[in-house]
């Protein structure tokens, strides 16, 4: 039996991994899955604390953070056409209009 | 028909509104103008209907209060909108609504034409509400309404044409010095609750009970305050010295304006209200004496000015002071009933006097208009041989004129000669008395003398107006000319309401009337007037004659002066040109005036905007925007515009977060 400690690594390790994506990536799609990655990785930790402690609430934790993922992906990519459309690119770094 | 009392403001205000809301869309002057003067007229009626009931009564029940709303109740102070008749109010609302209507009636012709017809009516009929308001109120505050209101109107009316700048500044002039006096007002309002409440607990502004208690109030002391007070009210809305300029400015708004508002009733209000406070008044020996010396005192300043006017308006302008300042005169000498006898004739035949003049300009603009011309249609310089031309304005001209100098027969004789007598004969002032009745006659002498002058250089000798369009000046129509036919009538016959016992051939049924309302300031008067000495027919046949013989010298110059021997007035303005200047300037007050309170305003006022608003406090405001604007400029760098800065910031935050929480 893989012990709770492993999951929080693993957990830990996949947060981290998309944190920094988030932070050093320019493309918007690999910054819009690095967000995923993390919470994904926080489900995973939901997931193993309650299997651990034998409680419900965690499952149905992850069950809404997989809702509003899927409705962040619909809202994020729809953002990203629309950026698309009016500069031909999907980097982050040319949406920085709103600046002094 | 008392309890409809409440009808009498209501109509009007109903008139204020159609007109006020919908006239623009009226446009039709006969529907405007006849809402106008039926809302007026109905008031009238009304009025009739508890004039004819009160008569039935018996004296001591001619007292009559209407609550109609509670207004403020607030602890100690309790004031409803409530409504008190009794005869005083009841002379007033039928002088208000009765010349009212009349002069309502005369603007539908007068006003033909003008641009905002439909606003003048609506204002001509707030004034009206207002002004009866005021004379109903049966405590202080609905007074103070109606007197504010009456104000507000005057202004509003005086700036009629405000396109003119003259008229705009003679309406702000009206309106600042009103403010003068309304605050005195207010003063003495508020001295007089502080002191029963604070001393007796008898918090009360009602006039009933002011009165039941006023036994309580001591003589001179806080009284003098408070009625002095009271009194730089009534100077500022009865343009009594010092607050008399306004006034002949006035004249800038349209004629019968200065006919109903100027002359017949809100003038007259400041001498209503020491009739109807006449019990608190006479307590105050001090101000009864400053009361009587300031009426004395403009009777006769004003009579001076008004001999050397041109403009014939402005010469009845300083005649309605002058005439206030004679009914002031009886106030300050306790003959009340005097002084509200003078008031309803003063009404009647000023109010003809200034209709007819409308009349007369309503003539000259017309025919000079005709001619394309530009002279002044005011200018008694370019009138004169009217009464051929417009013979029911002459007559009815003239007969006011007769009533206002004081020609026995017309009922400004009895009322001015009651005044008179009353100043010689008075138990109150002592040897002031002479000086009092002196002042009066001589005052009296410079009535008929400017009154005459205006009657001959207007109606009398040759034609002065450029002869082209002499054959253009014609009679008004009947609209204009039946309200100068009724008012000049009554001139002649109101006097006889209040005929001196002296005379005995009619009961003195005013003083009948009044007896009820003034009774108790009698007999506090009683307690220190000076006994004794009492007078003996004689002398007021003396004083009488005496008065008479005054007003027909007077009449006689003038006829010497402006229809004998016309070069004599040039020879005496070139004999004593200084004096001329003096009067003809209205002896500088106004420059006065200027100098004194107006220019150092003005100074002041340039002061505070140049320095304290410009410089401190726009440095203020200037000063915090700057200061934010500067804080601004260095931290808008934060806004890098990249997104990973924003994030990792943000990530830092986090971390910074809940590090804290884990580590503390």
């Amino acid at each position: 039996m893989v012990s709770l400690n492993s999951y929080l690594l693993v957990s830990a390790i996949l947060f981290s991994l998309g944190t920094i994506g988030v932070l050093t990536r320019k493309n918007a799609i690999v910054i819009f899955m690095c967000i995923e990655l993390m919470l994904n990785s926080v489900n995973l930790t939901f997931i193993a604390l309650s299997r651990q402690l034998g409680n419900i609430d965690g499952q149905i934790f992850v069950l809404f953070v997989m809702t509003v993922a899927a409705a962040e992906a619909a809202v994020g990519l729809a953002l990203m056409i629309a950026f698309f459309k009016n500069k031909e690119s999907i980097d982050v770094d040319d949406v920085n209009m709103l600046k002094w | 028909m008392f309890d409809n009392v409440w009808l009498i403001p209501l109509f009007p205000l109903i008139g204020f509104l159609i007109n006020g809301l919908f006239g623009k869309k009226i446009k039709n002057e006969a529907i405007i103008g006849g809402i106008g003067t039926l809302a007026v007229f109905g008031s009238f009626l009304v009025s009739c209907g508890i004039l004819m009931q009160m008569i039935g009564l018996p004296p001591e029940q001619r007292i009559f209060e209407k609550v109609i709303f509670p207004w403020i109740h607030s602890g100690v102070l309790k004031v409803d909108m409530a409504f008190l008749l009794d005869p005083l109010s009841c002379i007033m609302i039928m002088v208000v609504t009765g010349v009212g209507s009349l002069i309502h009636l005369y603007s539908i012709g007068y006003m033909h034409g003008e641009e905002g017809y439909y606003r003048y009516f609506a204002y001509l009929n707030l004034f009206c509400m207002s002004m009866l308001l005021l004379v109903l109120g049966n405590n202080l505050l609905v007074m103070f309404i109606g007197w504010e209101g009456v104000g507000l109107c005057s202004y509003l009316l005086i700036g009629y044409y405000f396109h003119k700048k003259s008229a705009g500044d003679a309406a702000k002039k009206a309106f600042v010095m009103n403010r003068v006096g309304d605050f005195g007002f207010l003063l003495g309002l508020f001295t007089l609750f502080w002191w029963l409440g604070s001393n007796h607990n008898i918090w009360t502004i009602n006039f009933t009970e002011i009165k039941s208690a006023s036994h309580l109030l001591p003589y001179g002391g806080v009284v003098t305050a408070a009625t002095l007070f009271f009194f730089l009210g009534a100077t500022g809305k009865s343009a009594q010295i010092p607050l008399y300029t306004w006034l002949p400015d006035a004249m800038e708004g349209p004629t019968p304006v200065s006919a109903l508002i100027h002359a017949a009733t809100m003038v007259t209000a400041g001498v209503y209200m020491i009739a109807r406070m006449s019990f608190v008044f006479i307590k105050a020996p001090e101000t009864m004496m400053v009361i009587a010396i300031v009426g004395a005192l403009t009777a006769i300043f004003a009579a001076t000015i008004g001999t050397a006017q041109n403009d014939i308006k402005r010469v009845l302008a300083y005649s309605t002071v002058s005439q206030l300042g004679f009914m002031f005169l009886a106030m300050g000498v306790g003959a009340f009933t005097a002084g509200v006898f003078h008031l309803m004739t003063h009404a009647f035949f000023k109010a003809c006097l200034f209709l007819g003049s409308g009349s007369v300009i309503h003539a000259m603009h017309h025919a000079l208009h005709h001619g394309h011309l530009n002279d002044d249609a005011q200018d008694m310089r370019n009138m004169g041989g009217l009464k051929g031309k417009m013979p029911i304005t002459f007559i009815t001209f003239l007969v006011s004129t007769i009533a206002i100098a004081g020609i026995p027969g017309f009922s400004g004789f009895f009322s001015k000669d009651e005044i008179l007598w009353q100043a010689y004969a008075n138990p109150y002032h002592g040897s002031l008395n002479i000086i009092l009745w002196g002042a009066g006659a001589l005052a009296a002498c410079f009535t008929a003398f400017y009154m005459f002058r205006l009657v001959f250089m207007t109606f009398f000798g040759e034609c002065r107006i450029n002869p082209k369009v002499k054959d253009h000046l014609h009679e008004s129509p009947l609209v204009i000319t039946i309200p100068l036919m009724v008012l000049g009538f009554l001139a002649v016959v109101g006097g006889y309401l209040g005929m001196p016992k002296l005379l005995g051939m009619l009961p003195n049924y005013l003083e009948h009337w009044l007896d009820p309302v003034f009774e108790l300031a009698n007999e506090y008067g009683a307690t220190y007037a000076h006994s004794g000495a009492h007078h003996s027919h004689a002398l007021e046949w003396g004083l009488m004659g005496t008065s008479v013989v005054i007003a027909v010298v007077g009449i006689m110059i003038a006829s010497t002066l402006y229809l004998s021997n016309t070069g004599i007035p040039k020879k005496f303005t070139s004999a004593f040109p200084a004096l001329h200047r003096a009067v003809y300037n209205k002896w500088y007050v106004d420059e006065l005036y200027d100098f004194i309170f107006v220019n150092p305003c003005k100074t002041l006022g340039r002061y505070l905007w140049k320095g304290f608003d410009v410089i401190v406090i726009d440095g203020i405001v200037n000063g915090v925007a700057n200061v934010v604007m500067a804080f601004g400029g260095v931290l808008r760098f934060v806004q890098s515009g990249y997104i990973s800065n924003y994030a990792i910031s943000m990530t830092l935050g986090v971390v910074v977060i809940l590090g804290y929480y884990i580590f503390r």
